[in-house]
């Protein structure tokens, strides 16, 4: 089962007792305000976890996988995730072979 | 935006939560999802993205100081996957 939204809130709510209407909102608004940072071409620094970086990407060609006709894949900027030192070590302790 | 901006936002946003259970909530959500990384389990978010594991396979690499040769063994890696809003919103900001 994957980790969700309602399981953040969920947490928030039992370790701090923060409502639930109010650990659902502010789950929202954290997801939001980094969409919105990244939106606006900003970068976004979360030490400890890791740095979500844009990137402009050209123009290339590509094509219709249905159709096969060639269309051009227009220039746009993109998100690209680098985990953190930490979360790195943490991942490749928990899920080595014991 | 750092992490104490976005407890900064988040703060604003909410004027009626309490600051120190806003930083609390921002520090809990981020080790949730460590955690569930750390224990291989993915994380879905609805139109922000998913992140989940790679294996990188075990390979020789070399000491760049002494040129040996080392074993290294192979590991997983965290990934992050934009969802469709996010890629959407931040497409036209060339």
């Amino acid at each position: 089962m994957a980790l969700t939204k309602a399981d953040l809130a969920e947490r928030l709510f039992t370790k701090f007792g923060i409502s639930k209407r109010d650990a659902k909102m502010i789950v929202e608004a954290f997801f939001e305000e980094i969409r919105l940072a990244l939106e606006t071409g900003d970068q976004v620094k979360l030490s400890g976890f890791g740095n979500f970086d844009l990137r402009v990407k050209n123009q290339r060609p590509g094509r219709n996988p249905k159709t096969g006709e060639d269309i051009p894949i227009s220039a746009r900027c993109v998100v690209t995730f680098r985990p953190g030192q930490k979360l790195k070590s943490r991942v490749e302790v928990g899920t080595a072979k014991k | 935006m750092t992490k104490s901006e976005l407890i900064e936002k988040l703060a604003t946003d909410f004027p009626h939560i309490q600051v120190k259970d806003v930083e609390s909530a921002v520090k809990e959500i981020l080790e949730q999802m460590a955690g569930s990384l750390a224990a291989n389990e993915r994380i879905e978010i609805r139109g922000f993205g998913s992140f989940s594991l790679h294996f990188r396979a075990p390979r020789v690499g070399r000491n760049p100081k002494t040129g040996d040769k080392v074993e290294l063994d192979g590991k997983y890696v965290p990934h992050f996957k934009p969802g469709k809003e996010l890629r959407d919103r931040v497409k036209e900001n060339t």
